[in-house]
């Protein structure tokens, strides 16, 4: 009830600052610059079999780029996991990974890879796999060591502790990580369509900025929003059916 | 937590023999522990200690908080190696072999808590490679000898303290281990439930026997369950004193522990534990 609240007291506010042009005048803006939420609805309304289809786009990249990010993301934990040799040798450079400007070298990344989805999914994958790895690694090495002794004595193979000691005690930190890349897989998103795309949410977003069309930008970070809100709320049923011990 | 369900009784048959899962292979192995020696590092844990327990022997070990006795437990259940010395369970000694002949029942339950109460108690059988459903028929027949029909289903969480620890001393003894290693079994429970349990593990031992090296810091508990009791040092470990229990494992735990010799023997192996904590 209190977000609600919140969110009809914000727009509220917004709408009268910027019907009113009070925005406009205090940043010394031509008003088209400074949408009020009315106008953005009514765009959102207007524009909304061009908007569904780019967000079609963009969800996709963000799905595929997310089940990407989750497979690499749990297999390198649990390598790391499983080999001390591995996690030396591998962990810098997957935090290094992070440091990489996607925006920046975008160019470049359109003349080596194209304007496929396939760019698009490593970007989305290379900055999601991040939160899923550090934490699921965080969760399976911090399992009891007792519980995994106990596991010995009761003639556990190592695979057979990871199945069914550390994996299951290990969900709920790797269901978090899961929650992070989810958050940031639609900006990861727009960035890929940065790099080089000819639809999908980012694309109109940068094509509509260049053309002033600012009532439709946020239109589409308003549809971006609710896209990963509703992939939140599916990720946290999910956890709730899986996790039941907690 | 729920009530306890009624405690199963010897009376009602609890573990009649051929019930509880039969040790593969060799029938009765014994502890044989000498010159053992151990330590982390620089820190010594163990300093000398020689112990004995015959095939379906029970012993107690007793001693001050710290004093290394439940590493004394891991290195007989195979879970760490000594410094010096060796500890050979029925002839084997090399960590491998002792992890193959003990069952180590931890401090803590250690249910897990995304298992049922069977899965939990049938580890060892999934571990073996036995399909989940004969798994669960096997430790379910196991059930109720254990008062705990009606809970397979149950979460951990949904069990009562003396309940739980039934459930870990099933799962430890499904694995069918002819060595049974108990690290303070009942530490964590009131002392109404505790003394049922004792009175409880005192029959299965009694239909079942099994060689059980038994840690805790009851002295009451060990002169009761065990044959004889060892009380240990504080660290760096070494026995101070062995004693012979009067009449172990009584069918009656209330007579048994209030008896004359029960509490001179009682009494001297307190006096014995004042002198190791000094």
């Amino acid at each position: 009830m209190l977000p609600a609240a919140l969110v009809g007291v914000l727009v509220g506010a917004w709408q009268v600052a910027a019907s009113t042009g009070a925005i406009a005048d205090a940043l010394n803006l031509d008003p088209i610059l400074v949408p009020s939420p009315a106008e953005i609805a009514g765009s959102l309304w207007q524009n909304r079999s061009l908007l569904a289809e780019d967000a079609w786009v963009t969800l996709r990249e963000m799905l595929l780029g997310l089940g990407f990010a989750v497979l690499f993301g749990l297999a390198a934990a649990v390598a790391m996991h499983l080999s001390e040799t591995v996690r030396i040798a591998f962990y810098p450079l997957i935090v290094a990974s992070q440091t990489i400007p996607v925006i920046a070298i975008a160019p470049i990344l359109v003349v080596w890879f194209g304007f496929g989805i396939g760019p698009k999914l490593w970007v989305i994958a290379l900055i999601c796999f991040f939160p899923i790895t550090v934490n699921t690694l965080a969760g399976l090495r911090s399992v009891d060591p007792e519980a995994k002794k106990m596991m010995r004595t009761l003639d556990a193979s190592r695979g057979q502790i990871l199945w069914r000691v550390e994996a299951p005690a290990s969900l709920p930190q790797a269901f978090s990580g899961v929650r992070i890349a989810v958050a940031i897989a639609a900006i990861a998103a727009v960035f890929a369509e940065w790099v080089g795309a000819d639809a999908g949410l980012g694309h109109l977003i940068l094509l509509d900025n260049a053309q002033l069309q600012t009532a439709r930008v946020f239109a589409a970070v308003f549809v971006l929003a609710a896209m990963t809100m509703a992939l939140v709320g599916l990720l946290t049923l999910a956890e709730r059916r899986i996790v039941t011990w907690r | 937590m729920r009530q306890d369900s009624k405690m199963p009784v010897k009376a009602k048959g609890f573990g009649a023999a051929g019930v509880l899962p039969a040790s593969p292979g060799e029938s009765a192995v014994g502890v044989s522990i000498r010159g053992l020696r151990h330590a982390y590092g620089e820190l010594e844990t163990i300093e000398r200690l020689d112990l004995e327990v015959p095939a379906h022997g029970v012993l107690g070990l007793v001693g001050p908080s710290g004093c290394g006795k439940s590493t004394l437990l891991e290195l007989i259940a195979g879970l760490q190696a000594p410094t010096q010395g060796d500890v050979s369970l029925g002839g084997g000694v090399d960590s491998s072999a002792r992890l193959a002949r003990c069952a180590f029942m931890p401090q803590r339950d250690l249910l897990l808590p995304w298992l049922s109460a069977i899965d939990n108690a049938a580890l060892a059988l999934r571990n073996r490679g036995v399909r989940r459903a004969a798994a669960r028929r096997e430790a379910g027949e196991l059930f109720q000898h254990f008062g705990l029909a009606g809970f397979e289903r149950s979460s951990a969480a949904e069990l009562s303290g003396g309940m739980r620890q039934r459930v870990a001393f099933l799962r430890t003894l499904i694995a069918g281990k002819p060595v049974l290693a108990l690290d303070e079994p009942f530490a964590s429970l009131d002392a109404i439930t505790r003394a049922e349990m004792q009175e409880w593990l005192a029959g299965a031992l009694e239909a079942e026997p099994r060689t059980v090296v038994l840690v805790t810091h009851d002295v009451e508990e060990a002169l009761y369950l065990c044959d004889g009791v060892a009380v240990l040092s504080a660290r760096p470990t070494r026995t101070v004193e062995e004693l012979s229990a009067p009449n172990p494992r009584a069918a009656n735990r209330d007579e048994a522990v209030t008896h004359a010799d029960f509490v001179t023997i009682r009494e001297q192996a307190m006096q014995a534990l004042r002198e190791a904590a000094k």
